[in-house]
């Protein structure tokens, strides 16, 4: 949810949804995305829709519960006149923002809303991102006990420098504690982790990696650092305050991780993420790249459903007074055709470890493969096996094939 | 004090010994439009309430840059002593350019104004325009202008003057043009000092056309001189050097409005109109007559304008290229100096090779098309003529890098010109250390008064058309101005230095320099690229070699990222949206081999603009 909205077509006022939605949707899995947009302080990377308190301009955290819950009735509404089979959410994803802000009472209220008006299927894939100084114990069993079944904490770093630049506000040493509490809660861990802050060398980044690695988390994020227009950190490179994140240092970084991570038993299964066994991957992550169908509930959230793809409107404020009207809070949305569908396949399928099957692109696209095998950027084995795979080099150029394939 | 005329005379019957002939040689902004402003205010022929800034500069480049580039003439009435007089005022281009049409203007005239302004004193181009008047026997008429201007020094410039032309410094007249301030003085010295004109109104019609200029609405309007006999409206007129013959369809004088005539006799300046279409077929410098009664001998001065300076023009977006041939094609029509022909380059696709008088003439026709015909346009390195003899003595002409020939050269050819800069004396060394980069010669030095300093230099013109003014002016802060006139050919150690990408030559880099800057020129253009052009998926070597020997050579390390961590929140479309961009900016890309170079890193290049480092995307 970072940077400006798209630009696209008015969403319908009482959301709804062209028939064709419903065409194939019992073979595609449903999860829910709940945003929090409500952080203690913005980072200064960060562009992503949240609010300190000061910014809320009136909308309220206490009655943030409320308001996502009635967006969920709303969906539940939206999707059935549209034709939709009932589907439970496979996926239930809170994000932020810092979701755990709010008292874990909170979360399992909108987990129970999810839980009446879809249903939770069995075995789900239930996460909340967490702060490692907003979560204990208690909170995080008060979770568990509700039905979460895994934890993902914005670690970051384990340099405290390097977590100054990003201003994260938690002592590294909260990583152990909390990874633990999760743990003792019997929630999956996921680790999150930012490389290529300015000014951190290789040598920090290691100290990092290897920092997860000794807490044995289910499963690794690692994400390049992207710095966004409009945020503090881009202002203060461009005043020359901070250096730029070099590419080159970046891709050092990232083969770094792919390294260690692989050394201590982890497999990548998307670019930028990792885990200990396939039963560790998350399954939500997974169904943005695969195409399957969300509903993002909360100000900002993106939803896909059937070809159809649409995003809230930003502010928290304004985003509650839709809801109380009973108006849908899209603010805009786009309708895909086959083409641009294709495109997306493409884009999102290429990023996963299973691959793209190359009999879903165009006679160029397929040409294309044999290039890009010769430039090592594509596995030549699963490319004979009808998939598109892409190497670690691949990996890294990941945009650069896409542009290859869709050209 | 003399007051407007209060009857003007008649043209077709005015008595020559009425007529005053004159011109007025100035530098850019020393203030020359204004005093003529001023004159057509004081003379009456433009009313208080018309009068606008800079009348006679029709273009607006013209109007913006405060510079003339085509001349032309007007009729004004003015009475002394009782008597009424007709004074043709013939407006000059200013600049070194245009030398073949300022020696035609003043050859239209018996006298000229000099005009320097009094903060400034007199530039390296007047200076070069005095000569040219000096040697077409002109009086002079030496005056100060913006004697209002607080920063005027007028004693010290009169002194300076006077010591160009000789006399004394009292003879030198103060006017502001802005204040209308001692024009009236002027003009009563311009029908005293300058002679009339002398001819025989009885012989064969001879007219010297001084300019001719393209009308959407006319066509082309002819200015011209008669020196004998005279012209009639609806006869046949002939040009001399085509043979040409064309039906007379208007005669006329400016005043400054054209205004038809019974016709024009000895001495007289006015406009011809035939109804052709491409001043073409009314070159500068060429003689009219009558085809009834033909003269047998054309007036002496008349040669075809020899472009100097060559340069290809592309449209920056490939699509405007049949615009860009259109616009050509109009300009041509009055501009008859201007010529192309097409040419394709690997790196910039379809454009013209363009050759221009010389790097004013380049700058303005640019200008104009991108103003006028709102074209946007990327102009290559300027070049000039080379004769280029190989082994086996053929001798080739090239005006481009691309004909220099392969294989043995026996010996090069270039252009030299004769460079008078004047500066302040601060600035000698500068100078001369930079025109001594340049491979200039120096024939000689001289004070003009006390502080200023004239510099001359033999240098081939090959080196001054790069970037030789942009230098001088930066080092000199702006001071020194400059001229050039052309000084011969000589033999010189020039090779051609291409530049390779990945192996592939991009053509548009390609330069004819002297051996000795070879590796200088090779260096500057590698790391200029290597900065330009964005990482590619491999290693890029960039080199530069004379024939098949690399003198320089930088490398474009293979890009190692390209890649999204992640999509926000489920934020595809942004990500695809980011793809279409990235698609889109490929199709810009040009290909060089298997190197994806963007138009702007090879525009950036060319124009030295290295501070647009582009990142990949």
């Amino acid at each position: 949810m970072g940077g400006p909205l798209p630009l696209a077509d008015p969403a319908p006022r009482d959301g709804s949804l062209p028939a064709s939605v419903a065409r194939g949707a019992g073979e595609r899995a449903f999860g829910v995305y709940l945003h929090v947009p409500f952080c203690t302080v913005r980072c200064g990377y960060c562009d992503f829709n949240t609010y300190t308190a000061t910014e809320l301009r009136g909308a309220s955290q206490a009655d943030y519960a409320s308001t996502a819950l009635a967006e969920i009735d709303f969906a539940a509404a939206v999707l059935e006149r549209a034709g939709l089979p009932d589907r439970p959410a496979q996926t239930v994803f809170f994000g932020g923002g810092t979701p755990t802000l709010l008292p874990a009472g909170d979360l399992v209220r909108m987990l129970d809303g999810v839980r009446t008006r879809f249903g939770i299927a069995e075995g789900a894939e239930i996460t909340t991102e967490a702060n490692p100084d907003s979560v204990d114990v208690e909170y995080l069993a008060e979770l568990a006990a509700a039905g979460f079944t895994r934890v993902s904490f914005g670690m970051q770093s384990a340099v405290p420098r390097v977590l100054a630049t990003l201003d994260r506000t938690h002592d590294p040493e909260r990583i152990p504690v909390v990874v633990a509490a999760a743990r003792e809660a019997g929630l999956q861990v996921s680790l999150d982790l930012i490389y290529g802050t300015p000014g951190e060398t290789i040598e920090d980044w290691r100290r990092s990696l290897e920092a997860v690695t000794a807490q044995r988390p289910d499963h690794v994020s690692a994400y390049a650092l992207i710095v966004e227009q409009g945020t503090r950190l881009a202002r203060r490179i461009r005043s020359g305050q901070l250096a730029a994140p070099s590419d080159d240092l970046q891709a050092d970084m990232y083969e770094l991780a792919d390294d260690l991570l692989g050394r201590a038993g982890y497999s990548w299964y998307e670019v930028s993420n990792w885990a200990a066994a396939p039963e560790f991957r998350s399954r939500h992550n997974l169904s943005y790249w695969r195409g399957s169908d969300w509903w993002g509930v909360g100000p900002g959230a993106h939803s896909h459903v059937g070809g159809v793809r649409w995003w809230n409107v930003k502010h928290p404020a304004a985003y509650a007074g839709l809801i109380a009207d009973d108006a849908s809070p899209a603010h805009g949305r786009e309708t895909l055709d086959d083409s641009t569908r294709l495109v997306e396949r493409v884009l999102l399928e290429t990023r996963i470890a299973e691959g793209l099957a190359i009999d879903a692109l165009e006679a160029d696209g397929r040409t294309a493969v044999a290039g890009l095998i010769a430039d090592g950027l594509v596995n030549g084995e699963a490319a004979l096996r009808g998939r598109v795979v892409l190497s670690l080099r691949g990996r890294l150029l990941a945009d650069a094939v896409v542009r290859r394939l869709v050209a | 004090m003399s007051p407007r005329a209060t009857t003007a005379l008649q043209p077709a019957s005015t008595p020559p010994a009425s007529i005053r002939n004159f011109c007025i040689i100035a530098h850019i902004d020393h203030g020359k439009s204004t005093l003529a402003d001023r004159m057509l205010q004081i003379t009456g022929v433009v009313a208080d309430r018309d009068m606008r800034a800079q009348y006679l500069d029709r273009m607006d480049i013209e109007r913006e840059r405060g510079i003339t580039i085509k001349s032309q003439a007007v009729r004004m009435p003015w009475s002394k002593d009782g008597q009424t007089f007709a004074l043709n005022m013939i407006d000059t281009p200013g600049h070194v350019d245009f030398t073949y049409e300022v020696s035609r203007s003043l050859a239209a005239c018996e006298g000229a104004i000099l005009l320097v302004d009094a903060a400034q004193g007199i530039e390296a181009q007047t200076l070069a325009n005095l000569y040219l008047a000096l040697e077409n026997d002109l009086e002079i008429i030496p005056v100060l202008n913006k004697i209002d201007l607080p920063a005027a020094d007028p004693d010290k410039y009169a002194a300076e003057l006077a010591g160009l032309i000789g006399g004394s410094p009292d003879d030198v007249l103060r006017v502001s043009g802005k204040t209308g301030m001692g024009v009236e003085e002027l003009l009563d010295r311009v029908v005293d000092r300058i002679p009339n004109p002398q001819g025989d109104a009885n012989a064969p019609a001879r007219a010297m056309i001084f300019d001719s200029v393209y009308d959407t609405y006319r066509g082309v309007v002819t200015y011209v001189r008669m020196i004998d006999g005279s012209l009639s409206p609806r006869e046949r007129i002939q040009m001399m050097s085509t043979r040409a013959v064309h039906e007379l369809l208007e005669i006329g004088v400016s005043s400054p409005e054209p205004i038809p005539t019974k016709g024009l006799g000895v001495g007289e300046v006015g406009y011809l109109i035939t109804g052709v279409k491409d001043v073409r077929q009314s070159k500068v410098g060429d003689t009219v007559t009558t085809a009834s009664k033909p003269a047998t001998e054309a007036l002496p001065g008349y040669t075809d304008p020899k472009p100097m300076v060559f340069s290809g023009l592309y449209p920056i977006d490939g699509a405007d290229y049949p615009d860009l041939r259109e616009a050509l094609d109009k300009l041509k029509l009055s501009d008859a100096a201007l010529n192309y022909e097409p040419e394709t380059s690997v790196a910039l696709g379809f454009g013209f090779r363009c050759g221009f008088l010389g790097l004013l003439h380049l700058e303005i026709i640019t200008e104009r098309l991108e103003r006028e015909f709102g074209l946007d346009l990327i102009a290559t390195a300027p070049s000039v003529t080379y004769e280029v003899t190989t082994e086996d003595k053929k001798t080739v002409t090239v005006t481009n890098p691309s004909e220099f020939p392969g294989g043995k050269i026996q010996a090069v050819s270039e252009p030299v010109v004769k460079v008078g800069v004047l500066a302040p004396k601060d600035y000698v060394g500068t100078i001369m250390e930079l025109c001594q980069s340049r491979r200039g010669t120096l024939l000689g030095m001289e004070y003009l008064g006390e502080d200023r300093v004239e510099l001359r230099y033999t240098m081939p013109l090959g080196e001054i058309v790069f970037d030789f003014f942009d230098h001088l002016k930066s080092r000199t802060q702006g001071y020194a101005s400059l001229d050039y006139e052309p000084a011969g050919e000589q033999e010189a150690d020039l090779v051609k230095v291409d530049i390779l990408l990945q192996g592939e030559q991009v053509d548009a880099f390609s330069a004819i320099v002297h051996r000795d800057k070879a590796y200088a020129y090779g260096v500057l253009m590698t790391e200029r690229l290597k900065n330009l052009i964005p990482r590619q998926q491999f290693e890029v070597p960039i080199q530069a070699a004379i024939g098949a020997r690399i003198i320089a050579r930088e490398s474009i390390r293979a890009m190692r990222k390209d890649v999204l961590a992640k999509c926000y929140g489920g934020d595809i479309t942004r990500k695809r949206k980011l793809l279409e961009k990235q698609k889109e900016g490929k199709k810009r890309m040009k290909m060089v081999g298997k190197v994806e170079v963007p138009q702007e890193a090879f525009i950036a290049a060319l124009s030295g603009d290295t501070e647009t480092k582009k990142d990949k995307k």
